[in-house]
């Protein structure tokens, strides 16, 4: 498999097969930590992380796991790096990880992770498994941040407020406040704004692909209009 | 002459979408008169900024959905749902929340689910259900029902509904809110304790000619048939059942019977909302268990709940059922011996 297309892997993963979008994988951890920016892009770096090097280790030991025993092979893979990405959350970021609490650890039940390992990291030499990994993973958390942002800022009327807890002194000032006195949307913050903003994003998703889909159907036609003009046909001769 | 015969039904079809809903419209009347006799102009306002929200989404989802907008616009379903929700809303709301329930009712509920007749669940409860959980203080903020008289001036009106300027001196508890408010008094202490209740003591002021009015406005429909009598019945007779069973005369704060009946949003419920054809169960016999399941959980829901009413969480919460009691009600079709369940196979 020398000819491997990277700009396919980078299409695949960030459009065309988005896991969140498409694969609709890794539900649970999109609909319920969305809830603000800083959640959403906690758990989404915890997520490449632990995505990328299971797609490195599992590509790399790809020869030596037979078909059996992959499964059980691959979870353990994944459940390592996720208390690798757990430990180190609770070491550098307490206070997200008290936050976030269980949804590190059920990174080992994202399907997303999972479903990448068995379709394209075992069957792909180490590079393109750890580019997969990073696109695939870009793919979820760009999705995932954007969720949060629009139900912080529908639901508290904030924008990347309490960044502080993963990004250290650095991040304190940055909440943006849209004004004063916001009533707060609160259905944006429960569990039905997440499900709402998902499908509005998976909806906004198919009208610029079927938009796409139509202008290059358009433009099939007109060069193929163009190279047949001579052909004669029945009905209107233009 | 010429003798052209025609095959059955010789009967015409009076009603079209458009008569049902207008009726259905009318008949809110007797209410609406109620609630702008006791709690003013700031009725009229909410009713009015719905009726405005709700047909220029209409019109919006319809141009972006590619329909005939003036068709689908004059069946006047959309009229129908924006009054039932400015109903339900508490008068002289700020208009950001009339408007965010009009998208909720209009372009989620309804459109997006394909417009009328595909639409699950009752737009307008829908409308009222996310304000409620999403604006909780905004929304359980009732004025007191003085009178048109007493009630705030228009300009006080405008204020509060453009200007978010709060009515302070105007606000009270629904009748169903000190019931809830005051667990642990026994009945003859809420009546005497809670100012509502001075001028009337059967269901709160106001309140129970409000109720009253909804009732006629629902009677005159049942004569018009805009709707069986089924589902309104069973819920009604529950909920009539259910409090008196658990009234126990007073020495605790269950509300009594007709305070279950005639306060909150009960005859709004029985006759306007839960009698919606789309998202109600078909059959009659579905009606009236679904009618039932709606009165029994409307009392759960007030009786051992945390809110005051529940129309609107009991009739989303059957809407869901709907499908399911239609499963198991389907009627015997004529020329077979028994009913069959809507899957099922018939042997030819």
């Amino acid at each position: 498999m020398s000819d491997v297309n990277y700009k396919e892997i980078v299409h695949n993963g960030l459009w065309k097969n988005n896991p969140a979008l498409v694969q609709l994988l890794g539900l649970c951890p999109l609909l319920a930590v969305s809830g603000s920016v800083v959640n959403a892009l906690g758990l989404s770096i915890a997520t490449i992380v632990v995505l990328v090097g299971s797609n490195l280790s599992v590509s790399l030991i790809r020869n030596a796991v037979t078909d059996a025993i992959k499964l059980p092979a691959f979870v353990m893979i994944i459940a390592s790096f996720t208390t690798c990405a757990e430990l180190l959350m609770r070491a550098f970021t307490y206070e997200l990880y008290q936050i976030l609490g269980l949804f590190i650890a059920l990174i080992v039940t994202n399907c997303a992770i999972l479903g990448r390992a068995d379709a394209f990291a075992c069957k792909n030499k180490p590079v393109p498994a750890v580019i997969d990994g990073i696109m695939m993973g870009f793919g979820f958390s760009v999705v995932l941040v954007i969720v949060g942002a629009i139900r912080e800022l529908l639901g508290n009327g904030t924008l990347f407020a309490d960044m502080h807890l993963l990004l250290g002194e650095f991040g304190r000032g940055w909440t943006l406040q849209l004004s004063e006195n916001y009533p707060g949307f609160l259905v944006a913050v429960l569990p039905p704004g997440a499900f709402l903003v998902t499908g509005f994003l998976i909806a906004l998703k198919n009208i610029i692909d079927s938009e796409l889909q139509r202008r290059e159907k358009l433009r099939q036609t007109q060069e193929t209009e163009a190279v047949s003009r001579r052909v004669r046909t029945t009905g209107n001769i233009t | 002459m010429s003798f052209i015969s025609q095959s059955s039904p010789h009967a015409h079809a009076t009603n079209s979408t458009q008569k049902v809903m207008l009726t259905v419209a009318a008949a809110t009347t007797p209410g609406f008169i109620a609630l702008v006799y006791f709690f003013g102009v700031g009725v009229i306002i909410n009713l009015a900024l719905a009726i405005i929200f709700s047909l220029a989404l209409e019109a919006l989802v319809l141009y972006l959905r590619k329909r005939p907008i003036k068709f689908y616009l004059s069946d006047c379903s959309a009229l129908v749902t924006a009054i039932l929700l400015g109903l339900a809303l508490p008068p002289y709301s700020p208009w950001w929340l009339i408007f965010v329930g009009c998208i909720f009712s209009i372009v989620v509920a309804k459109q997006l689910y394909g417009g009328l007749g595909f639409n699950p669940f009752n737009p307008a409860m829908i409308g009222y259900v996310v304000l409620l959980i999403s604006f909780p203080v905004n929304m359980t903020l009732w004025t007191a029902p003085v009178g048109f008289a007493n009630a705030p001036s228009l300009a006080e009106a405008f204020s509060s509904v453009f200007l978010n300027a709060p009515l302070d001196g105007y606000t009270g508890a629904t009748p169903l809110d000190a019931f809830k408010q005051s667990q642990g008094e026994t009945v003859a202490e809420i009546y005497q304790n809670e100012s509502i209740f001075s001028d009337a003591v059967i269901a709160g002021a106001g309140w129970e000619w409000v109720n009253l009015g909804f009732l006629l406005g629902g009677l005159f429909l049942l004569w018009r048939k805009i709707f069986s009598w089924h589902a309104p019945v069973a819920m009604l007779v529950t909920l009539t059942v259910c409090s008196f069973l658990f009234y126990n005369g007073g020495s605790d704060s269950g509300a009594p019977v007709l305070t279950h009946l005639l306060s909150g949003a009960t005859m709004l419920g029985a006759f306007f909302i839960i009698t919606d054809p789309v998202s109600s169960a078909v059959s009659q016999k579905g009606r009236l268990i679904f009618g039932a399941c709606i009165g029994l959980l409307v009392f759960m829901i007030r009786h051992f709940g945390n809110y005051p009413d529940a129309i609107a969480f009991a009739v989303l919460l059957m809407n869901f059922a709907a499908p399911f009691i239609d499963y198991y009600t389907l009627p015997r079709s004529y020329g077979h011996n028994k009913s069959r369940r809507a899957t099922e196979k018939v042997d030819v």
